[in-house]
């Protein structure tokens, strides 16, 4: 067929240029001492690797620090956010337009229009410079994700199945984790990816609120990058993306489904 | 039944925290802005922020090239993003991996793409190095600026890379919802397979198309690092001179970069009511779906 070649060049095309921006990444991540304008590296090494992955970079230091700030703000939010998803999906009340509006709000306001009041208050409560200022500051673009989704859950969930349980005797603890839990579970993880993986492609909050001190990967990788060190980029690059392809991995057929949280932009 | 908890301690939390960070930050912004700061003896407000900023040339010069890179790389992602999905809804060999890099796309940082794509096309990049194998250049210096460069073309390539899958799955999961019904209808009462498209299928993807674009607009015209990494020095994208204020030894700057805050969140806010607008029709027409 004619058009079946055409599309599979077209589809080919698209594939280059997807991961066209990653290919010099992982070159660089094993080249030895590539000048312009060589194609290709004339040596290979895995010096870039082993003084990423060495203590004296930091760089699994600041693995372990990017992993924790994201894992405790999606924790949070879920904490959070499920109760409210649960109120905006099952509830028609007045002023639900409006919270939703205040929702949305951080996912679409620019980040530097609340870094610097929120800088402004964290220098007061004596939160810049630590995690935890970090993590409450990732909560603000993380929440909306996990509160949209988890709205979304519970717009299709049958309060009848809570009800039953309940006249059977059940308290409210075991009707949450033996019920509801397990029904909006699948719901549950796909927010999950999408607030740790806003989290974890923070920039501008985190070096506000951070000062410096809290080094997490893009502002490691970001160092490395102006420095001149092309061929630890690269490596501190792949590392940066693996974590975040492992998530996908785990849910990546969820992906694909009817979800409106996809209306709002993934890892920023 | 769902009447017996009160919505309202349902939504408390996340409206004391987003109150507490989100709209206090805002607040705060906003009254630095009219100089009011106590600490350092300001308790006069006035508009001289306002006034230094919008009548300094560094500033609508950073105002217009990040209006610029937003609507540029806005412009192309959609077109681009249009393409791809009516590529993908068909089956054709090798659609799935496609498919897969998409998603894998998504995950990627944007500071990633950023270096990646700063060592492709930079002047000692790949593609200067082809060129340069190609015989087409013998030094550098003659491969086009693309980083660095007035027009921001880096910046601009970068998020054409990072938000057409973005669109394109939004469109995906818009086309799937959409059907093939209409298409088939209209393509059975005679119309061509463009007449089709362009009168059916486009005008139900236009409020997820638009919805979409407002978002990749807003995340183009406010973000710092990528701007910061592939952009030129001089002018700076809006939210890189912003920063750069804040941080300026010389604290009666800040006034002025609270200005800039203020600026940047009121048109954020334009563009919050312009996606709430196109995404309720959206909403709506899902639940008449079920």
């Amino acid at each position: 067929m004619r058009g079946d070649g055409l599309r599979t060049l077209a589809g080919f095309a698209l594939a280059l240029w997807l991961i066209l921006p990653l290919v010099p990444l992982a070159i660089w991540s094993v080249a030895y001492g590539w000048r312009f304008p060589a194609l290709l590296p004339p040596d290979l090494s895995t010096q870039a690797w082993a003084y990423a992955l060495s203590p004296t970079s930091g760089v699994l230091q600041s693995l372990g620090v990017t992993v924790s700030i994201a894992a405790s703000a999606t924790a949070l939010a879920a904490l959070v956010g499920v109760p409210a998803g649960r109120a905006l999906g099952l509830y028609r009340f007045r002023g639900r337009g409006l919270v939703i509006l205040l929702l949305i709000a951080p996912a679409i306001l620019p980040g530097i229009a609340v870094a610097l009041g929120l800088h402004g208050i964290f220098l007061r409560l004596g939160l810049t410079g630590t995690v935890w200022g970090v993590i409450l500051a990732h909560l603000v673009p993380v929440l909306p994700y996990m509160t949209l989704v988890m709205a979304a859950v519970f717009a299709g969930f049958d309060t009848d199945v809570e009800d039953q349980a309940r006249s059977l005797g059940a308290r409210p603890a075991q009707v949450f984790l033996h019920v509801t839990l397990p029904a909006i579970l699948p719901g549950l993880m796909t927010g999950a990816l999408f607030a740790f993986l806003v989290s974890w492609s923070q920039y501008l909050l985190t070096l506000s609120i951070g000062g410096g001190k809290v080094q997490t990967l893009p502002l490691v990788l970001f160092t490395f990058a102006t420095s001149g060190r092309n061929d630890v980029t690269g490596a501190v690059s792949l590392i940066y993306i693996l974590p975040g392809l492992l998530a996908l991995a785990l849910i990546a057929r969820r992906l694909t489904g009817r979800n409106p949280a996809l209306g709002l932009q993934v890892g920023r | 039944m769902t009447g017996r908890t009160n919505p309202v301690w349902l939504l408390l939390p996340v409206l004391l925290v987003l109150g507490g960070l989100f709209l206090a930050a805002l607040g705060l912004t906003l009254i630095r802005s009219f100089r009011y700061m106590p600490v350092l003896g300001l308790t006069e407000p006035d508009l001289a922020a306002y006034a230094a900023v919008l009548s300094s040339p560094g500033f609508l010069a950073s105002l217009g090239l990040s209006l610029w890179i937003a609507l540029a790389s806005t412009l192309l992602s959609a077109v681009l993003a249009l393409g791809a999905a009516l590529l993908l809804r068909q089956t054709f060999p090798g659609r799935q991996l496609i498919g897969f890099l998409f998603q894998m796309n998504l995950t990627v940082p944007h500071v990633v793409g950023a270096v990646g794509m700063l060592y492709l096309v930079s002047q000692s990049g790949a593609f200067a190095r082809l060129a340069y194998a190609g015989g087409l250049i013998t030094a550098p210096a003659q491969f086009p600026a693309l980083t660095h460069d007035p027009f921001a073309i880096g910046v601009i390539l970068l998020y054409v890379w990072k938000e057409v899958p973005f669109i394109t799955l939004i469109l995906l999961a818009n086309l799937q919802s959409i059907g093939v019904d209409h298409e088939a209808t209209a393509r059975s009462l005679g119309a061509t397979r463009w007449q089709a498209f362009r009168h059916v299928t486009l005008p139900m993807l236009m409020p997820g198309l638009l919805a979409a674009s407002v978002l990749v607009f807003a995340f183009a015209f406010g973000a710092y690092e990528i701007p910061l990494l592939l952009g030129a020095s001089s002018p700076k994208a809006l939210p890189v001179l912003a920063w750069q204020s804040y941080t300026d030894v010389d604290l009666a700057a800040r006034p002025e970069a609270m200005a800039m805050a203020v600026i940047i969140a009121l048109l954020g806010v334009l563009m919050l009511l312009a996606y709430a607008r196109l995404a309720r029709p959206l909403a709506e027409r899902g639940r008449h779906a079920r």
